[in-house]
């Protein structure tokens, strides 16, 4: 029995449900620590548990029943929890692959708690949920792990402060709390996806747990179709993780990517998912970008892509999502639906607005569409203002590559 | 005539005491307390619980935003409280987007110290 790897696709599970009884997240967490040091000694000998899950949940139950009758700290709390505690059913060894699914639901729109701050709402939930270190979501957003753990002692300390309450929103709030939820989520994801700083291995950690956790919110709440948009969009554009970086870390662009090396079976389900958050009724944001990345994940070659559809599917974006980038890829694929020059005329307009000037993928975007055209001089300019405005190395690699080609 | 009076300080004061001088404190509070109390003049008084407890919350367009934290717009200033019972945050939050000002100002929803041992007699 491998305990680390029990401890990452465990530990959420048992940890909501511990933080339902005890009602204390520090609590919770210190005993299932606990429970895992008692099974450290105690498997390899006895042999592992038939229910790993359930053993843990009752250890750390009687550890906390010991700890109470102990510290004075919970003193006012003690009557409460305990009854709490022990009039719980013991899970019992046959229960399922969930014993009480609605904890983690719990815990998922807890940690995703508006009321937290957004950077707080995410390395919680990669903490609890996901079970990932103190020192493994620090490496992954590039702060000290000091500064990480007191933004987590914050955040729980914000819980339970101003008592932000542990149970799944009313109905009439489950709208815009699930959309907070995916939020938390998508921006896991796109750490994951879009950063290329930091350490790679924990970056595709990260994408591997967005997708992991939209699909816990897909199984625990069937019906929504953001959630299930959200689960697809993550999966297309993970399905050419393989193909995005060359093996010296590059860049390598949609049109010029190994398409064998895309995850067919991810490309599959994703737009299974798509087609069904459309059918639901999804008008959201991911379910369009999700239709996006199937249009590019389904194309047999680069020069099938279907470049009208996205266009109209950007254009579409753009009214209800507004924002620089849509902006800027929508004049991509109108170039390549229609005419570089018709695509150059969009960046133009865009180029006339001030809020867009510090935003470098405009001049690239610019730079590209002349180069096409033949343009070499206005290209190499827009390339070098790119360059001055980009920040990030291995796009700056990727813009001096291009303009040395010219 | 009433009076509302607030209670500015830096919380780190507090939490740097020593057990003798936070008792010393209380026992000075509650010597307050308890006599403007005994001339009829108290009408309400809590402690807060820290600012990192704090929610700000305000409605714009009829969508809730919440942000965590204290209010910190200094072009506005407080003109007014409510004093509720809710049984969470949640609660408070509907409540508090309830109140008109919250669709043009702010709201700051900030949960009471619990003083079941002291003071506020």
């Amino acid at each position: 029995m491998d305990l680390e790897k029990l401890h990452r696709e465990e530990s959420g599970r048992v940890l909501s449900t511990l933080i339902r009884l005890l009602g204390d997240f520090d609590l919770a967490e210190e005993m299932l620590q606990e429970a895992y040091a008692v099974a450290l000694q105690k498997w390899p000998v006895e042999g592992a548990p038939a229910n790993p899950r359930a053993w843990l949940v009752s250890t750390a139950r009687h550890k906390a029943i010991d700890r109470l009758r102990r510290d004075r700290r919970f003193e006012t709390k003690r009557d409460e929890i305990a009854r709490n505690v022990e009039s719980t059913a013991q899970p019992a060894d046959d229960f399922g692959d969930d014993m009480f699914p609605d904890d983690r639901l719990r815990l998922i729109f807890t940690c995703s708690h508006p009321a937290l701050a957004t950077d707080a709402q995410v390395a919680l939930t990669l903490h609890t949920i996901c079970g990932l270190t103190t020192e493994e979501i620090s490496r992954a957003f590039l702060v000290s792990v000091a500064t990480m753990a007191q933004r987590l002692v914050r955040a729980k300390r914000k819980i339970r402060d101003a008592n932000i309450p542990y149970r799944v929103p009313a109905r009439e709030d489950l709208p815009d709390r699930l959309d907070a939820a995916l939020l938390v989520v998508y921006l896991i994801f796109n750490e994951g996806y879009l950063a290329s700083t930091g350490d790679a291995l924990i970056r595709r950690e990260l994408c591997a747990e967005a997708i992991r956790l939209a699909r816990t919110m897909c199984e625990l709440l069937p019906c929504e179709a953001e959630s299930q948009a959200l689960l697809g969009l993550m999966l297309l554009h993970d399905s050419r993780c393989d193909a995005r970086v060359s093996a010296d870390g590059e860049i390598i662009l949609l049109d010029e990517q190994d398409r064998a090396l895309w995850h067919s079976e991810q490309i599959r389900e994703g737009t299974a998912l798509t087609e069904s958050a459309l059918r639901g009724g999804s008008k959201g944001s991911y379910a369009l970008q999700a239709s996006i990345a199937a249009l590019h994940a389904n194309a047999k070659t680069a020069r099938e892509t279907d470049w009208p559809q996205i266009a109209a599917l950007y254009g579409a974006l753009l009214e209800t999502h507004p924002s620089p980038v849509i902006a800027v890829n929508r004049a991509v694929a109108v170039a390549m639906a229609r005419s570089p020059e018709d695509g150059l005329a969009l960046l133009d307009e865009l180029e006339s607005r001030d809020e867009l000037s510090e935003f470098h993928l405009l001049p690239a975007a610019r730079a590209d569409l002349l180069r096409r055209l033949g343009r070499s001089a206005e290209a190499a300019d827009a390339y070098r203002r790119a360059l001055a405005l980009a920040t990030n190395d291995v796009e700056r690699r990727f813009l001096r590559r291009r303009l040395a080609m010219l | 005539m009433k009076y509302l009076l607030l209670i500015y300080g830096q919380e780190s004061d507090w939490f740097n005491l020593t057990p003798a001088q936070t008792g010393a404190m209380m026992a000075e509070y509650g010597k307050f307390t308890e006599e403007i109390t005994s001339q009829g003049k108290n009408l309400g008084a809590n402690r807060l619980k820290p600012v990192a407890a704090a929610t700000t919350v305000r409605v714009r367009d009829g969508k809730r935003v919440l942000t965590d934290g204290p209010f910190a717009e200094t072009k506005e200033q407080l003109g007014g409280y409510y004093l509720v019972e809710a049984a969470d945050l949640d609660e408070a939050v509907a409540i508090a987007a309830k109140i008109p000002a919250v669709r043009h100002g702010s709201v700051e929803v900030r949960p009471i110290f619990a003083m079941e041992q002291a003071a506020s007699t």
